[in-house]
């Protein structure tokens, strides 16, 4: 790795410790409301959208641990602990696939 | 999406440096992480920025596909995040109108510019502000005729209630106002970073420098 891709690589590292702060903002981002939020702004949830809420249940819903409780502490420690599954799985799957497919 | 995904996958077996393998796994690895980056606005709302912008630009559209594709889908699979029925889309309006949009604004102010001229900075700026707007326009539209496509015999919406009326006024306010600007600051500081240390790493850096070598040697 050179030189400035190693200096890249570090500031991706200060910002998967400053994820968190991503935590602070409140509500959902427009349209990427689930069956509850729609629910509260309607009265009512889709049709559509609630037969297809139980397809599929991600491992870790919302960067959150499941189950776990609302602290704060373990809400910043669970959002940093996704970030960095998503650099290791991101970063490893294009660095596998890149190595694969590139000349020279 | 898929043959897309297909055609991107082969140009860049053809167009990827060894030297940007590394780049290309942080690429992927930084659009992950930025939207995350929650950023409240007034309303009760949030969005983020995408980091597609400044992918298209470094390492190419091509390669900006697939890294912010693999970023989407992680998101999907893994975290609950934009949703499995939402994967097509989210990965057509991030993470092909955006990389391509940025690339080809970037480079028509660019020009015929020298690699390391501020103008790229500036147009790097100004690929991350539009190329957000527009990506951000279409899921809105997206987002808009869903309630005239999928409705219930009774008229009721089956998945999202809101009209094109609703839809496309309140995704490019919020970027036009907010998350686009983020995205700009983002894409230029980057683009600024490599011009300054390794202009190498650019895409189209190496094929212009060869261009120009091989005008010398026909002139001689």
């Amino acid at each position: 790795m050179d030189k400035t891709t190693r200096k890249l690589a570090t500031g991706l590292l200060v910002l998967v410790i400053l994820t968190p702060l991503g935590l602070l903002a409140v509500g959902e981002t427009f349209g990427e409301w689930g069956p509850e939020e729609v629910e509260e702004k309607l009265g009512f949830v889709p049709p559509g959208l609630e037969s297809f809420s139980g397809f599929w249940n991600a491992p870790l819903p919302d960067y959150a641990l499941p189950g776990s409780d609302e602290s704060m502490t373990v809400a910043a420690a669970a959002y940093i602990l996704s970030a960095v599954i998503g650099v290791v799985v991101c970063g490893g799957l294009l660095y596998l696939i890149g190595k694969k497919v590139a000349k020279d | 999406m898929i043959p897309i995904w297909y055609y991107a996958g082969n140009r860049l077996g053809r167009e990827l440096k060894s030297k940007q393998v590394p780049l290309l796994a942080l690429a992927a690895a930084f659009s992950f992480v930025i939207m995350m980056f929650n950023v409240p606005i007034p309303g009760g709302s949030t969005g983020h920025a995408v980091g597609g912008a400044i992918i298209g630009i470094v390492l190419g559209p091509w390669a900006g596909v697939i890294a912010i594709s693999v970023a989407l889908i992680l998101q999907a699979l893994m975290f609950g995040d934009g949703g499995i029925t939402a994967i097509a889309a989210n990965c057509f309006n991030m993470g092909v109108v955006m990389p391509f949009c940025a690339y080809y604004v970037y480079k028509f102010i660019s020009g015929n510019t020298e690699i390391t001229s501020s103008r790229r900075v500036i147009g790097a700026a100004i690929a991350g502000y539009i190329s957000l707007v527009l990506a951000a326009g279409v899921t809105g539209f997206m987002f808009g005729i869903q309630p005239l496509l999928h409705k219930s015999a009774e008229g009721v919406p089956l998945y999202m209630p809101y009209g094109l009326n609703i839809t496309v006024p309140a995704m490019l306010l919020e970027h036009v106002f907010g998350f686009a600007i983020l995205e700009a600051v983002v894409t230029a500081l980057i683009f600024a970073y490599i011009q300054k240390t390794d202009t190498s790493l650019l895409y189209g850096a190496n094929t212009r420098a060869q261009a120009s070598k091989n005008k010398k040697v026909a002139a001689a």
